[in-house]
């Protein structure tokens, strides 16, 4: 006997997302850019990468309900894509904005949806996690020209095939994942500075699927909360601990009994917190003459422990520090879903990245440590 | 004309797949089955003139030892029991049902059924532990005569038949190689210990439940154990290396040599896991590469059965210098007579009782007298030869690769990937599992860690044909064509097996995973006792 159960899935087109890409722009973010997008020639990409989603879900029509915004938000796609989408909200058509993703969240969320799915890029995500609380189950169906968020799926298929599995309950879990973004104002002029956001709660699959990460035998907390003991045990009353941003890292100052901030670099000494949210300027204030630790954990899909997500830690700051200072942590799971790339570097000073590039030790549980190869 | 009868297996000339449902009873479980009153046996009473000259045989057991209440067994007939565990045993896919080549790593050959007679006979099956040395000769020359068998495959100098499994014997080496810096005043500084991912996971469990730091290396840029990593993670603290060869994806490690130097140089000493060892029996030693410690795994590589999970032999071999910390007893031979001696003063002690599994090692000993040592290689011969051509059956298969060192032969096993069919088709290779089985083949998707996509592990052994072989193949090929069109077919598999499928996420989560009735009660359903049951 087969449970029929009625799901339901909300359902975010950004009609806008992956426009600025095909032409060479960096990024769509901003209307002038948009404008300027579609002048020379670029065709939206959202919908049919969302249509192409969606026909993996189609075998479940019939215990499925989707919720979708009008036209172009998701209600066409969600049609195209073999479903008869319950419609809420309103929009200007050709004129929607991030506003208009936010009030389709925050509505979704209120309606309860079992998983909002959407398609768009890493300004989507970002409106997203800005607009809803963070048990929401949300996947992304990658559409934009920005992917550093690890909130999305490989491809289109297989961001549609991993809402099925969770639909369905083949999947179960959820994982925090980085929400990234890049300023894409100094993006166009050539500067690249990723900055964590926040985090989404996305369906996590046991076996490996690429983007998503790969498990190991203990779920994602349980793999922290042994890494936190690991490192949090191991602290020295005479140094200064510098922690960068992450779930890890953030585990670890819970582990000391402190709460750190998710997204901002803190400072630990002697079990107390002495700044929070630091600046780089903070940093090397409190550097003066004292000896510290810097603790990172990669950030985003592509493995970056220096100059993604973390630029407070500046190469100033990690010159003082000293290599060997630096204790690097992931779980097992995050350095297994590199899939043989190496942890990357990107401090914006090349000298410094040559320096820390080779092998590095990582914490990756209790008494667990790998020996990872480090490129810039 | 004469009609064959074999003709509707065929089509084309080429066999069909096989028609298979396998048996789904709805047994419930025994203690459903209990009826209050059912007996088994009926045990007669005693006679009176017996009662009278016995007495009260209860007496001289102490008040303490006794139980207060009878123990809580299902009460059920004898005809109930046999047919519940032969329904049960229908309800398997186990080795002597199946083309038993997906489970991978564990070296699922064929055990000769002549061996289980020899180990049932009243000769061996009646020998009491502890009866006098004088009396049990013929099983202690057994021991002594195998332990000189494997020092020959290995090169080492001595050998233990104690550990009772695999992972036994790696702790039991790991607790060598403390002895050993123990014994040179470096036991506490040296503390880490280091091993590959591809390595068994054992290896890194054990070293870590013995309170060591694991070090674990990735591969390199070619898939192979990454040298360069091992010479950045080795120092002062450096105890030992543990490392399968070939690895679980069935890469022979070529640098293995280096690999020991390199940890010979920082002063620790280096294991040979070889429960791989199935592809290079006769052909590669564990001493020619300069290690100075290793096991093997009886239960697997030497032909007996795993016994669902044992018992079984890790048998480890020592050079002369650690030979000293072995486990007691020891097998010694006098010239005239057999014995067990318990009396080495560095020995790291006693790891279980009496023997150990001696059944295992007589299966073990038949095994390979049978085999000789021409035979013994040739075993190695046909797994790689099995392997390997299996490995180019399984790529001509529309999206299947096979991870790391592309391109190269593989020793005894291949860790595939289905990585590719998942992105066209949505189907993952734990489907592809559950719907081969409806054509009675087992498959499984690989133990942790996690890290080819879509990973499914196949390792033939010696013991199957070319055409048992391609009918395995065939299975799989049939599957991922369905994949292909008709992908919800192979997404709602199994149709034809006992079982449907299972929620494994409770099985990857320390609390929510339950050995024992009694911690599926505390865990679970939160109505059990956290501490022992009371009477």
């Amino acid at each position: 006997m087969i449970r029929v159960e009625e799901k339901t899935l909300g359902l975010i087109v950004n009609p806008v997302a992956g426009l600025g890409g095909r032409v060479g722009l960096k990024g769509s973010d901003g209307a002038e850019i948009q404008r300027k997008a579609l002048e020379l020639g670029a065709i939206p990409q959202a919908h049919n990468r969302t249509v192409q989603a969606l026909e993996v879900l189609k075998s479940m029509r019939d215990r499925l309900e989707v919720i979708t915004y009008p036209g172009e938000m998701g209600e066409d796609a969600a049609r195209e894509g073999g479903f008869e989408p319950r419609v809420i909200g309103t929009i200007k058509p050709g004129e929607t904005t991030p506003e208009d993703t936010k009030k389709a969240a925050l509505e979704m969320q209120r309606l309860n949806v079992d998983l909002l799915l959407f398609a768009g890029g890493d300004g989507t995500a970002r409106d997203i996690c800005n607009a809803v609380v963070q048990s929401l189950p949300v996947l992304g169906i990658p559409a934009g020209v920005k992917i550093h968020s690890a909130v999305f799926g490989t491809s289109p298929r297989s961001a549609g095939d991993l809402a099925a599995s969770y639909l369905a309950g083949k999947v179960s879990r959820l994982r925090e994942s980085e929400v990234m973004d890049i300023d894409e104002e100094a993006f166009r002029q050539g500067i690249l500075s990723a900055r964590l956001y926040g985090y989404l709660r996305i369906p996590f699959r046991r076996r490996l699927v690429q983007s998503l990460k790969a498990a190991s035998s203990a779920g994602e907390e349980t793999s922290q909360r042994a890494i936190a003991a690991e490192v949090g045990d191991g602290m020295e009353d005479d140094y200064l601990y510098i922690i960068g941003p992450g779930t890890t890292t953030r585990a670890i100052a819970s582990h000391v009994g402190l709460t750190k901030t998710l997204l901002g670099v803190d400072v630990v000494k002697r079990g107390e917190l002495v700044a929070i949210d630091a600046s780089e300027s903070q940093l090397l204030e409190l550097l003066q003459g004292a000896k510290a630790k810097i603790v990172v954990t990669p950030i985003g899909g592509q493995g970056y422990i220096f100059g993604r997500g973390n630029q407070q830690i500046s190469p100033e700051v990690i010159r003082r520090v000293g290599k060997d200072n630096i204790i690097v942590v992931s779980t097992a799971e995050k350095v297994n879903s590199l899939g043989g790339r190496p942890l990357r570097v990107d401090t914006g000073d090349r000298l410094l990245d040559e320096m820390l590039s080779g092998y590095i030790r990582v914490v990756v549980g209790y008494n667990e440590h790998t020996v990872y190869k480090v490129a810039c | 004309m004469s009609q064959d009868i074999t003709e509707h297996r065929y089509e084309n000339g080429k066999p069909k797949l096989r028609r298979f449902h396998q048996a789904r009873w709805d047994e419930p479980i025994i203690f459903e089955l209990s009826r209050e009153g059912q007996r088994g046996i009926l045990v007669p009473e005693v006679e009176d003139e017996i009662r009278d000259r016995v007495g009260d045989v209860m007496a001289p057991l102490p008040q303490y030892m006794r139980r207060k209440r009878p123990p809580k067994l299902p009460e059920v007939s004898q005809p109930q029991v046999l047919r519940h565990y032969v329904r049960l045993s229908q309800e398997n896919l186990g080795t002597d049902l199946n083309i038993d080549v997906g489970q991978g790593t564990c070296t699922m050959k064929y055990s000769p059924k002549i061996n289980e007679q020899l180990v049932r006979m009243p000769k061996m099956a009646d020998v009491h532990p502890l009866q006098d040395e004088a009396t049990v000769q013929g099983i202690l020359e057994v021991m002594y005569r195998f332990e000189e068998i494997l020092k020959k495959i290995s090169g080492l100098d001595r050998f233990s038949l104690q550990p009772g499994a695999g992972s036994a014997a790696i702790y039991t080496n790991v607790s060598i190689i403390r002895a050993y810096h123990e014994a040179r005043g470096e036991a506490a500084k040296r503390d880490e210990i280091i091993t590959t991912i591809f390595s068994h996971p054992s290896n890194a469990a054990c070293a870590k439940t013995a309170g060591y730091k694991i070090i674990t290396l990735y591969p390199d840029e070619d898939g192979y154990p990454d040298l360069d990593a091992l010479k950045a993670a080795v120092s002062e603290r450096t105890a030992g290396l543990l490392i399968t060869n070939p690895e679980d994806t069935g890469i022979f490690n070529p640098r293995i040599q280096e690999f020991v130097e390199v940890v010979h140089e920082a002063g620790g000493l280096c294991f040979y896991d070889q429960a791989n060892a199935n592809g290079i029996l006769g052909i590669t030693r564990a001493r020619d590469a300069g290690f100075d410690l290793c096991h093997f795994n009886l239960h697997k590589t030497f032909s007996s059965p795993h016994g669902c999970g044992g018992p079984a032999v890790g048998a480890i071999g020592a050079t002369q210098e650690l030979s000293k910390f072995l486990p007691v007893p020891v097998v010694e031979f006098d010239g005239s007579r057999y014995h067990l001696n318990h009396d080495l003063p560095d020995s790291i002690g006693k790891i279980g009782p009496f023997y150990g599994v001696a059944p295992v090692v007589l299966r073990a000993y038949a095994w390979v007298m049978s085999l000789g040592p021409e035979g013994l290689r040739e075993v190695a011969e046909i797994a790689v030869l099995n392997n390997n051509y299996l490995l180019k059956r399984m790529l001509e298969i529309p999206g299947v690769s096979a991870p790391y060192a592309r391109g190269k032969r593989r020793i005894e096993q291949v860790r595939y990937s289905w990585e590719e069919l998942a992105r066209d088709t949505g189907v993952h290779s734990e489907e592809i599992g559950l719907r081969a089985a409806d054509f009675g083949v087992h498959y499984w998707t690989s133990h942790h860690p996690f890290i080819v996509p879509e990973p499914c592990t196949l390792e033939p052994t010696e013991s199957y044909s070319k055409e048992e072989l391609d009918e395995y193949a065939a299975i799989l090929a049939h599957v991922a064509a369905e994949a292909r069109t008709n992908p919800e077919l192979v997404k709602s598999a199994p149709h034809n097996s006992t079982i449907h499928t299972i929620d494994h996420a409770p099985l990857d989560d320390p609390s929510q995973w339950a050995m024992t009735w009694r911690a599926y009660r505390r865990k679970v359903r939160e109505d059990g006792e956290s501490g022992p049951t009371k009477e």
